[in-house]
């Protein structure tokens, strides 16, 4: 009941809601073996490249009493591109794609987050890549949360996000198909406090 | 015309090994180079890196019969006049050009199939990924394929300067030899 009326009330200033609500929001850290930062890119319009990042590490915070009080942040070693080809990976991490030397770390950071109710979410948030800062909009899906097997919380989330890569400066002529990357995010949080 | 070594000349055989590895060689270095600024468009894009994988497994494939015929033949004289660190001094280089051609053909494997994929050479004959695994490995043997490539192509610059200079400025029979065969039945020397 009070969670409906908080969320009814989300127009209230953050300070507010936080004063009424009381409750400190849920401190999570990702859990990595069951976190995957997935992406897609078209090849040649034929088929679809799948490749993942093996390597990034985050926390975010959420707060049930106030679901827009919650924060995320990610930071991502993009020299752990993998997709499955050694010879395409490194080509990947060179100066005609991510320039990992260069640029060896990626990074989201939050800036809002918005529930619409059935676990349908909204992030907004700024995310570094290949040296760019861009804001970029996540549509999220809260997957469940609740005491795991082993007497620790959990709490998941799937989003995706489609990138236009040129956007952060990685244009690679790969085909027109090729402009746009796919992120499918599936992150699970272990609860710290 | 002798197809083995003796004692004042290389054989037929050791020359066509010593050619055949020069020419794959040297096309390795030129089509590594010019096939990796390839644009992703070029017909050349995914042919050009098949051919130089399967060509890198026919040299290795040469390097070790070559060895092999090295061994069971006798090793030419240095020709008369040559100094003793000249002879030492081709020697060392010979064999780090022996050393360095095998690791970078190991490494060009290494970063073709630490993936666990096998390198299919022509099409017709599969060579199967013995090690997979380490973090971005394909990276440092990528770097080591680079770089050993590089110090190779120096040694063989130095190689050839050797040669020339017995050829044009010593007048011996050192660069001769490697191209024309010893005769057959060849008195002994000594």
């Amino acid at each position: 009941m009070r969670k409906l009326i908080i969320a009814t009330t989300s127009a209230l200033s953050l300070s507010l809601v936080a004063g009424i609500a009381q409750a400190e929001p849920e401190q999570y850290e990702l859990d990595p073996r069951h976190s995957f930062i997935e992406f897609r890119v078209s090849h040649l319009g034929f088929a679809t490249m799948v490749g993942q990042f093996n390597d990034f590490d985050g926390e975010f915070t959420y707060d049930p009493d106030n679901p827009s009080n919650s924060e995320v942040s990610v930071t991502i070693d993009t020299a752990s591109i993998d997709t499955d080809d050694s010879e395409r990976d490194r080509h990947l991490r060179n100066e005609d794609f991510l320039n990992v030397s260069e640029y060896p770390e990626a990074r989201f950071v939050s800036t809002s987050f918005e529930e619409h109710g059935d676990g349908e979410a909204t992030l907004e948030g700024e995310l570094t890549l290949h040296g760019t800062t861009r804001p970029i909009t996540i549509d999220v899906n809260q997957l469940g949360a609740g005491e795991d097997p082993w007497g620790g919380y959990r709490r998941g989330f799937e989003g995706t996000v489609t990138l236009d890569r040129s956007d952060f400066g990685i244009d690679y002529d790969l085909g027109e198909e090729a402009e746009e990357v796919e992120l499918y995010l599936s992150v699970e949080g272990v609860r710290q406090d | 015309m002798a197809l083995r070594n003796t004692r004042s000349g290389f054989g037929l055989v050791a020359i066509l090994f010593h050619w055949l590895a020069a020419v794959l060689a040297a096309g390795l270095f030129v089509s590594g180079l010019w096939m990796t600024g390839l644009d992703y468009y070029d017909p050349w894009y995914n042919r050009a890196p098949d051919l130089h994988r399967s060509f890198g497994v026919v040299l290795f494939v040469l390097l070790g019969l070559r060895l092999i015929w090295r061994a069971l033949n006798p090793a030419p004289a240095p020709e008369p006049g040559i100094r003793r660190w000249e002879h030492v001094a081709a020697v060392v280089v010979h064999w780090a050009m022996y050393l360095l051609l095998f690791a970078i053909i190991a490494a060009g494997y290494l970063l073709s199939t630490v993936d666990g994929r096998s390198i299919e050479v022509f099409d017709l004959l599969s060579v199967p990924s013995l090690y997979s695994g380490g973090d971005n490995l394909e990276d440092l043997a990528g770097a080591i394929h680079y770089w050993l490539a590089m110090l190779l192509a120096g040694l063989v610059g130095l190689h050839t300067l050797g040669a020339l200079k017995h050829h044009f400025r010593d007048r011996n029979r050192t660069l001769v030899r490697m191209v024309r065969p010893v005769r057959r039945r060849e008195p002994r020397q000594s």
